[in-house]
């Protein structure tokens, strides 16, 4: 055991010795498998940044939210059934907060309107266009998982009463009031003016998805002097024990056919919706990433490996002589392995650090000219990518090392 | 210790004698195959060596001296016959067998020194040390002291490239003493040399046999051949003469 420690250390020792005196080759060598390290590590860091803006943005709602729905989430492909489906009424909320409140031990929690319109917002010479405005109950302040940066959510009261009240995302107050606090301001969307009673905190966007950060709330009767309720996609949000999933689901869904009088022998003609239909349709995105990322990868490695293996095999040519006096000196057929296999795997390794650090280097670019895509480099990025280079090394040293150690001492020796 | 300058003449020439039995061939054959030719490299030599002989074994090109001196050196197998080292039958162990017996029983020296040139002298000389798995201490305290011995003691940390032709070769001569193997195996030592280097060197060795060591010089030259106390010739792959020299 200690002469197999002794043997590596002095293999390791060699390997260094190598690569210091031939810099130029074994760094033109390592080239392949730099490429092959940069490839494998900006491909984790897009999955993981996907992952991560993906559930930056699910955030503002909970995954315990059901939504109803006239459309499904998912891709369809019959238009026109769906086309033709009755409007979802926000009015039904009231009759599911009726039976939640009858019903304190069942498995839905809170029922709120949601309509939604594009429209510029206004504040004096400042406006900021296609910002979507929301309609809603003061219930959904329970429901949102995103913090208020100031101010309040509207009340129950003022809801009722469809005071021109607003609450405004991150990006309209920063557009709007770039210098002051928006609180207790007056904004004005299409004719009405609206008085801002609290600022959402920053969420960060993400690849188009929904953000709090480009909103306006307000009670949606309010809305309702502004947009048409029918034609702002109408639908109800219910807020679940997320334990409970799927009890909440049939139990919802026995509510809507009730009050939207359906027959037992219809159809249902609205859609029960929840986050995690968008994470299902994200995955097969990061695999398509994952895949095309693999195949350059893999290529660039295999190219890379080759390199290595040439290399391996000229560095054993060159050193047929060195081989046969070790050997006379009693090097056994594993230590000249060895020798040659970790020459291979610390080319190997130098090239994954500096592709790591050109990796890193790359994404944090990547981070600074994208801020919106939020890059992930992580250890265990770093971990997969030494581990590939220890790989491609054993890989593609092994058979030139495996030759080195099968020569005949005699033969070596005599070589010139 | 003898100064290294001094010739081999210039001090009394001692004959040890001869101790227990290390090397015993016994009607040993070797052949190769050139393409379609089999070439009977040995066609049957006895030979013993025992321990504190000085041996020189010579013979034109194409006698078979070099095939019999990497059979000696544990380097080979012969084809047919029977080899003992020590008591023990090689003729019969594998790769990593024969390397231990030539990491422990044999201290090799070239005709071209082969050194490792990226090396210091120091580190060449504690190469076979690694490969017995002695410890980084015990390693540089024999090292150090072989080097010493062959009169380097100022040349330790130089690289073969720093070095002239004969402190290289008393730097593979140290490496090949610092196991302490029961014999040292010379393959035309004085080659590569001018012939008063040549010299200095036979006078190493004139004075690592006086000090107990086992030598055995293969040589095609007479004047170094005849340092030794023993001289075997071989021709055409078989012993021709076997004779003490006086």
């Amino acid at each position: 055991m200690k002469r197999f420690i002794y043997e590596v250390t002095e293999a390791f020792r060699i390997a260094f010795s190598q690569i210091r005196a031939n810099k130029l080759r074994s760094a033109l060598t390592a080239l392949g498998v730099i490429i092959g390290i940069v490839a494998v590590t900006l491909m984790g860091t897009a999955i993981l940044g996907i992952d991560a803006g993906v559930e930056r943005s699910l955030a503002g709602f909970g995954d315990d939210v059901v939504y109803v729905t006239k459309w499904p989430w998912r891709r369809i492909d019959d238009w026109w059934t769906f086309r033709n489906r009755r409007d979802i009424d926000v009015n039904n909320i009231h009759a599911i907060n009726d039976w939640i409140a009858t019903h304190p031990e069942g498995s839905l929690k809170v029922a709120v309107p949601n309509v939604a319109w594009n429209a510029t917002v206004i504040r004096g010479e400042y406006r900021i266009g296609n910002m979507v405005i929301f309609g809603t109950s003061a219930d959904l302040a329970r429901i949102v998982r995103s913090d208020m940066k100031e101010g309040r959510f509207f009340t129950e009261i003022e809801s009722r009463s469809a005071r021109n009240v607003v609450v405004i995302g991150f990006d309209v107050a920063d557009a709007l009031f770039p210098s002051e606090s928006a609180l207790g301001q007056t904004i004005r969307i299409r004719s009405q003016q609206y008085t801002v009673v609290g600022v959402a905190a920053r969420q960060g966007s993400f690849l188009g998805m929904f953000s709090w950060d480009s909103v306006v709330i307000m009670p949606i009767d309010a809305f309702a002097r502004s947009f048409p309720i029918r034609w702002a996609n109408p639908e109800i949000r219910v807020q679940v024990d997320v334990a409970r999933m799927e009890e909440a689901k049939d139990e919802l869904r026995g509510l809507m056919r009730r009050v939207r009088g359906l027959s037992p022998e219809k159809k249902e003609d609205f859609e029960l919706n929840t986050q995690q239909v968008i994470r299902e349709q994200i995955d097969p995105i990061k695999s398509k990433i994952a895949l095309g990322g693999l195949f350059i990868t893999g290529l660039a490695l295999f190219v890379g490996a080759i390199g290595i293996m040439n290399i391996t095999y000229v560095s054993v040519k060159e050193r047929t002589k060195e081989i046969g006096t070790r050997k006379a000196l009693g090097a056994r057929r594993r230590t000249i392995l060895l020798q040659f296999l970790i020459e291979a795997v610390s080319i190997c390794v130098l090239g994954g650090l500096g592709g790591l650090a050109t990796a890193w280097a790359l994404s944090g670019v990547a981070g600074a000219l994208m801020p919106a895509f939020p890059l992930v480099f992580s250890l265990g990025l770093v971990l997969l990518g030494l581990g590939v280079s220890v790989c491609t090394g054993i890989f593609s040293g092994f058979a030139p090392a495996w030759q080195a150690s099968k020569l005949d001492p005699v033969v070596a020796l005599r070589y010139e | 210790m003898i100064p290294p300058s001094a010739t081999a003449h210039a001090g009394p020439r001692v004959t040890r004698p001869p101790g227990a039995l290390v090397i015993e061939i016994e009607d040993v054959t070797k052949l190769y195959k050139m393409g379609a030719e089999t070439i009977h490299a040995l066609r049957g030599v006895t030979l013993k060596i025992h321990r504190n002989e000085y041996l020189a074994i010579m013979g034109p090109s194409g006698s078979g001296k070099s095939t019999l001196m990497n059979m000696l050196g544990c380097l080979d197998t012969p084809t047919a016959g029977r080899y003992e080292f020590n008591r023990k039958n090689v003729a019969t162990m594998l790769d990593d067998e024969l390397a231990d017996i030539r990491n422990r029983e044999i201290g090799f020296v070239f005709q071209t020194f082969n050194l490792l040139p990226r090396s210091d002298a120091l580190h060449n000389v504690e190469l076979p040390l690694i490969y017995a798995g002695l410890g980084k201490a015990g390693r540089i305290e024999k090292a150090q002291r072989a080097l010493v011995n062959v009169g380097l003691g100022e040349r330790m940390g130089h690289k073969p490239n720093e070095l002239s032709g004969g402190q290289r070769q008393r730097v593979a001569i140290a490496r090949a003493l610092v196991n302490d193997p029961s014999i040292i195996l010379a393959d035309e030592p004085t080659g590569n040399l001018d012939s008063k280097t040549g010299e200095e060197i036979m006078a190493l060795f004139e004075q690592l046999y006086a000090q107990g060591n086992t030598i055995i010089v293969v040589t095609h030259e007479e004047d170094i051949a005849r340092h030794a106390r023993r001289i075997v010739r071989l021709r055409d792959g078989l012993i021709e003469s076997d004779r003490a020299v006086e």
